[in-house]
């Protein structure tokens, strides 16, 4: 009998761990236009346009200067607490809005996953990438701040080599946010409760994650370890030594490299959940 | 040789009828408790037993199987729930089969939906890539067809324009020309071509069997169109409950399709759903029948005989009677009328009797509507009571030298007398 082959074959189930990075490149195109498009219409028909993407954590660094900063005290000595908030907040702002956004992939875009196919995986990537835009733009406006106030005598900021680190902690921000986020948006396709923990827990995470206050608060205490483990919390300190200097956060090379394994497992869980739901998911989402 | 495009082997899809899950994380693990521990479950309805949940899966496509060859052009026909919607979700890989397997040779376009993805914010250049994009084009492709893709949308005005202020002809239209425009060698269809005007949906049918005769291109195509069917399409299948019940010639598959759920049988009494309240049916019709059939069968040149029960509420004497001869695929060829069919009394239900010869019909499957109406001396008629599609007769032709043998695709609906040789 003539043996038939074929391109493509659908079957009821996926592979238990199926991530077709090939697939996902051959979308490309799209994933580039998922990302203008994002872009284009998160501004469109408002007066300000990117413009909002600074005022937002400018806004929150104000806040936080205040109260953290000058009320409660807990920004370190030394290093300008404005720049020091900036520098946090800029950074996880980007961690929190692709979490935030990643989670709703499934429930937000049921419309267009129901009528047609594409690898399912370009929503979540295009979105950690439409979230770099924002982020480059508040980078320019720390990067400003934060050159200002380097030349002026009286705060110790003394940038490190580590600054050429800063790729890395973006792709480690970014591969962590996508894999809580489609770990998230797997199980709210069924439970749609975790929808309503996500800012939530985003705004508990915060506080979880030195943007508030200073991690040296912990050193040498009991919790400074457990506290080290939270993925987030090298990330960002890291990112602080390299621009603000030893004054203003730590660098510990072996708790990030924990990070990083920390961030492979959850990134590998949340494949093997996507990998599970999004076939099916359309039925009962 | 690979000259197949599609292979459908025992695939069914199963859905589950009901709210799916406890819809909360907790009433899942409550149930999931319950059942380790042997209890009853807490979130199931009160008094339900086994056999209930058994019922509550349901089998939207029931161990499918059909291939499909390069280039052809096939249409799936059903009444609604018959699967046709699920089948094609599982082609454009929407949602998997619970069963089964499918292969696909090519790349799949599928178009359950015109202008998926398309954004009210973007412009109408900016969506035609966005969507060419999510029906798996390239930029590249994108470029190369756009002007072609504007040009067949008639849009040349308006592509820069935000099509949040596009009216929803033009917003279809345009989907419709780049879903028309894919490079795809599998394009699959669900109603797509009930959009825009009567000139755009030519085009739109004309580009379609281009696709196919000229490119090569497989189509699979849903419809309730059957003349849609009839003139796209070079073979069919019919779905019923999930199971393909006819699969080959268009034209007995839309046959099939009309008659699927009805069995046909001499006598009919008039419903509710048969009649327009329009009509003052101060005469009824009650009942309509063949006596002398039991099968509705008949030959050519029989004279078919009829009985119609009609009910009266008043006293009325210039009644007549009208039967209307539908196809199959259910449009008129042709009325007949009576004289008067006599007086009726107030409250008096009788019989009319008559007879209608078939030698003006080709062979096939015929409908009749039965009406009651009064005319005036102008023609001017008005109808007391109207049934449709009352009754329903085949029939079959009779071997003969003198006139062509063969249903309407041989010798259309009506047969004319012969032609008349001027010596």
């Amino acid at each position: 009998m003539e043996q038939q082959t074929f391109e493509t074959i659908i079957e009821p189930k996926n592979k238990i761990f199926d991530l077709n990075l090939k697939e996902l490149w051959k979308y490309r195109d799209l994933i580039r236009l998922f990302v203008k498009r994002n872009f284009i219409s998160q501004y469109k028909q408002t007066v300000l346009g990117p413009a909002w993407a600074v005022i937002q954590p400018l806004l929150t660094t104000v806040i936080f200067t205040l109260i953290f900063g000058n009320i409660a005290g807990l920004a370190p000595g030394g290093v300008n607490s404005f720049v020091y908030y900036l520098c946090g907040t800029v950074f996880w702002q980007y961690f929190a809005s692709c979490l935030t956004m990643v989670s709703h992939t499934f429930t937000g875009n049921a419309n267009i996953f129901g009528k047609v196919y594409f690898p399912r995986m370009v929503l979540p990537v295009s979105t950690v990438l439409t979230n770099l835009i924002s982020l480059a733009i508040q980078f320019g406006f720390f990067l400003v701040a934060w050159g200002i106030f380097l030349f002026i005598p009286g705060y110790e900021m003394h940038p490190g080599w580590e600054i050429v680190l800063l790729p890395l902690l973006l792709l480690e921000m970014a591969l962590l946010a996508l894999g809580c986020g489609i770990i998230i948006s797997a199980l709210t396709t069924k439970y749609r409760d975790l929808a309503m923990l996500v800012s939530f827990g985003v705004q508990l995470w915060m506080y979880a994650t030195p943007v508030a206050y200073s991690a040296a608060m912990f050193q040498g205490g009991r919790w400074d370890f457990i506290y080290w483990c939270n993925p987030t919390c090298p990330i960002i300190e890291t990112i602080r030594y390299a621009f603000l200097g030893p004054a203003a956060a730590q660098f510990r090379p072996g708790m990030w490299g924990i990070s990083w394994i920390t961030t492979f497992v959850i990134l590998f869980i949340g494949v093997l959940l996507f990998s599970r739901v999004e076939k099916t998911f359309m039925d009962t989402v | 040789m690979n000259d197949l495009a599609i292979k459908i082997e025992h695939v069914s899809k199963q859905y589950r009828l009901g709210a799916i899950g406890g819809g909360t994380l907790r009433g899942d693990i409550q149930s999931y408790i319950a059942r380790k521990k042997g209890k009853e479950d807490p979130n199931s309805k009160v008094g339900s037993d086994a056999a209930y949940h058994k019922n509550e899966k349901f089998l939207a496509l029931d161990d499918v199987s059909f291939e499909v060859k390069k280039g052809e052009i096939v249409g799936i026909i059903g009444h609604n729930g018959a699967g046709k919607s699920t089948l094609l979700k599982l082609l454009s890989r929407v949602t998997a089969p619970t069963e089964g397997k499918i292969g696909i040779n090519g790349r799949i376009a599928s178009m359950l939906e015109v202008g998926t993805g398309f954004h009210p914010e973007l412009t109408g250049r900016e969506n035609v890539y966005m969507n060419g994009a999510i029906l798996g084009m390239t930029k590249a492709e994108i470029d190369r067809k756009f002007d072609a893709i504007v040009q067949f949308a008639e849009m040349e005005k308006f592509i820069d324009t935000p099509v949040k202020r596009y009216s929803s002809g033009m917003y279809v239209k345009l989907a419709f020309a780049v879903a028309a425009h894919l490079d795809s060698e599998i394009m699959v269809m669900d109603e797509v071509l009930a959009v825009g005007d009567m000139k755009f949906q030519d085009k739109c049918l004309g580009k379609m069997s281009d696709v196919s005769n000229q490119e090569g291109r497989t189509v699979l195509y849903v419809s309730h169109n059957m003349s849609t069917i009839k003139r796209l399409c070079n073979r069919c299948i019919v779905l019923d409950h999930g199971k393909v019940i006819f699969d080959g010639d268009v034209n007995e598959a839309v046959e099939i399709y009309s008659n699927a759920k009805k069995t046909w049988k001499p006598f009919h009494e008039f419903k509710k759903a048969d009649y327009w309240d329009y009509y003052p049916r101060n005469v009824r019709m009650l009942n309509a029948s063949f006596p002398d059939t039991q099968d509705c069968v008949f030959n050519w040149g029989d004279k078919i005989r009829c009985e119609i029960q009609c009910e009266s509420d008043v006293d009325i004497d210039n009644l007549r009677l009208r039967v209307e001869f539908l196809n199959a695929s259910e449009s008129l060829t042709g009325v007949a009328c009576s004289d008067y069919i006599g007086s009726f009394t107030k409250g008096e239900t009788r019989n009319i009797s008559f007879s209608f010869g078939t030698d003006m019909l080709s062979a096939g499957k015929y409908k009749l509507t039965f009406a009651l109406y009064y005319a005036n001396e102008l023609g001017l008629s008005t109808t007391v009571d109207l049934g449709r599609k009352a009754l329903r007769f085949q029939l079959n032709d009779v071997p003969c030298e003198e006139r062509i043998v063969g249903d309407f695709r041989m010798g259309g609906f009506t047969r004319y007398p012969n032609i008349e040789l001027l010596r």
